[in-house]
């Protein structure tokens, strides 16, 4: 794994003025993530790691601190193309079949019909879902409606993989096979993925790097090195280092909850 | 269609005979004058016959208006200025106009509003203003003045229709085009997607169901300002001139059967954009 930098973020803050009140969404949140790294945020809701996504994407800009995003603003990463952007639900069009809706940021890039093409054979196998290229979004489960989702972002080859709980409406049983797909194509492609959740299996079962957040103000409490090998069939989630992670991340977790 | 079948055949069963029994009751006291006049007395069912057969009745009894209506539309010459066909037509040309202007102008209007803030703070206030004006008091004006400029006939009844029918597209377009979920415009902006290709790819798809629920309002809206530009033109033609000649005559038995022909105009007019919609949407796969 090459060290170069590919997105890092120096004392990065988020304000958010509200009329009666003012939230400190993120406060002085610094991190390097190297390319090809597998990076989870976790913690409980409101400390700010969706936020801090949202900020890699340009969909937020901080009120305070730098960030880079593969040598570049967020603003310029996104004009580029850099990453792509898996939300918490599919967001699907109706109206499109799966291939249409997987067409549609390479329609929107103006990319020739031809390669459209090739790149929708590319990403649906990449996702297990060739064949599905005619059916309309509600003939496919919810997990189905998220790969595909997933292929959406993975169609114009961005670096980068901003992934926002992308599993999280899922039940327990898909959202294992989709773990377990996505390490696969995590290798396969190479890509640095940001993943954002608040299960501690998920986080410690897929990264190689774990972000533990805490809430009012958001900010990192700990950080987190997986010395877990790369390949990682689901049965290593039963092994004592990845037991021992977990706890880690636990403690991390219950140092940054004040329950009131 | 079968499953409604039954209860709106009832409800109509139930409007038939409270009509029939009104006509009683509104034409009798012509009956007993004309009866009193010639030294007569009425028995029950003297009464009830007179009453449904009058020539200028109050209210005229539902088979006279369908005779009247059946008279003027199968045994007339279409041309003919007696034909219900020939009047209707007039009036439905000017509905469609104005509707097409209407829907045109309307969906300007809510692009124009969706997409900059200025117009929308300063043009809303006024498009809702203008439908609190009366339009039987603002249609001769607009008469007077296209008139003026040398535009009669299907002009001004059209911009009359036009001014109705682009309210309901404005107000439910705006909607439409901003229906759209925050995360889908999210979304839109991670691919850097331009404004242009927002409003194409996503805005205007999900406006659709929208549009349609407005078009159903705007044309049936259309119809209503058709038939007040008709009104005070001084127009020898359509449904709005039929009701008026018949209220100068007394002809009561005309304006019901104009009055009839404008309400299934509508509801054909209304059906026909529900035909669309459903053909479109099943296109389209929404579920609406």
């Amino acid at each position: 794994m090459s060290s170069e930098n590919m997105i890092s973020a120096k004392s990065i803050s988020l304000r958010f003025d509200t009329e009666d009140s003012v939230v400190n969404a993120l406060q002085n949140v610094s991190i390097n993530i190297s390319r090809g790294e597998f990076v989870s945020f976790i913690g409980p809701s409101g400390c700010g790691k969706t936020t801090f996504l949202r900020i890699i994407a340009d969909l937020e800009r901080p009120t305070e601190g730098e960030i880079e995003v593969n040598g570049m603003t967020p603003e310029e990463a996104r004009r580029a193309r850099a990453y792509g952007y898996v939300f918490q639900a599919p967001g699907l069009y109706p109206w499109r079949t799966i291939a249409a809706n997987v067409r549609l940021p390479l329609e929107i890039m103006k990319y020739s019909r031809a390669e459209i093409s090739e790149r929708i054979q590319r990403v649906l196998s990449l996702v297990e879902l060739n064949g599905f290229e005619k059916k309309f979004p509600w003939q496919l489960s919810g997990g189905m409606q998220q790969r595909v989702s997933i292929a959406r972002a993975l169609s114009f080859d961005a670096d980068i993989l901003l992934m926002d709980e992308p599993f999280g409406a899922l039940d327990e049983i898909v959202r294992d096979h989709l773990n377990l797909q996505l390490l696969k194509l995590w290798l396969k492609t190479n890509k640095t993925i940001c993943f954002v959740t608040h299960s501690i299996p998920e986080a410690v079962y897929l990264s190689t790097k774990i972000v533990v957040m805490s809430p009012r103000p958001g900010r990192i409490i700990d950080v987190i090195d997986s010395a877990l090998p790369k390949q990682r069939p689901l049965e290593i989630r039963d092994t004592k280092p990845f037991i021992e992670i977990a706890q880690r991340v636990r403690e991390g977790l219950r140092k940054g909850q004040s329950y009131d | 269609m079968t499953r409604s079948f039954l209860p709106i055949t009832t409800i109509a069963v139930f409007i038939l005979f409270f009509w029939y029994c009104f006509s009683i009751v509104l034409n009798s006291s012509w009956a007993y004058d004309r009866a009193s006049r010639n030294s007569q007395t009425l028995t029950f069912k003297e009464l009830v016959y007179d009453t449904w057969s009058q020539k200028k009745p109050k209210l005229p009894a539902p088979h006279q208006v369908f005779s009247e209506m059946w008279e003027t539309t199968f045994n007339k010459n279409i041309t003919s200025k007696r034909s219900l066909v020939y009047h209707t037509w007039i009036t439905l040309s000017g509905t469609i106009a104005g509707f097409l202007f209407g829907t045109i102008l309307g969906i300007i209007l809510a692009l124009a509003i969706v997409h900059d803030r200025a117009t929308d703070l300063s043009i809303m206030p006024w498009i809702i203003t203008s439908q609190a004006i009366p339009i039987l008091a603002l249609a001769p004006m607009i008469i007077v003045v296209l008139g003026s400029m040398g535009f009669t006939g299907l002009l001004p009844k059209a911009v009359i229709s036009m001014y109705l029918s682009f309210f309901p597209v404005v107000v439910g377009m705006v909607k439409g085009l901003r229906s759209p979920e925050i995360l889908e415009i999210d979304q839109m902006k991670t691919w850097s997607a331009t404004k242009t290709q927002i409003l194409f790819y996503l805005r205007i798809p999900r406006s659709i169901p929208y549009l349609f629920t407005s078009l159903k309002l705007g044309i049936a809206a259309s119809l209503v300002g058709a038939i007040v530009g008709e009104l005070p033109s001084g127009a020898i033609s359509g449904l709005g001139a039929r009701m008026l000649a018949g209220s100068y005559y007394g002809q009561t038995i005309k304006i019901w059967s104009a009055l009839f022909a404008a309400a299934i105009l509508a509801a054909t007019l209304v059906a026909l954009i529900g035909l669309i919609q459903k053909i479109i949407s099943r296109r389209m796969m929404l579920q609406l």
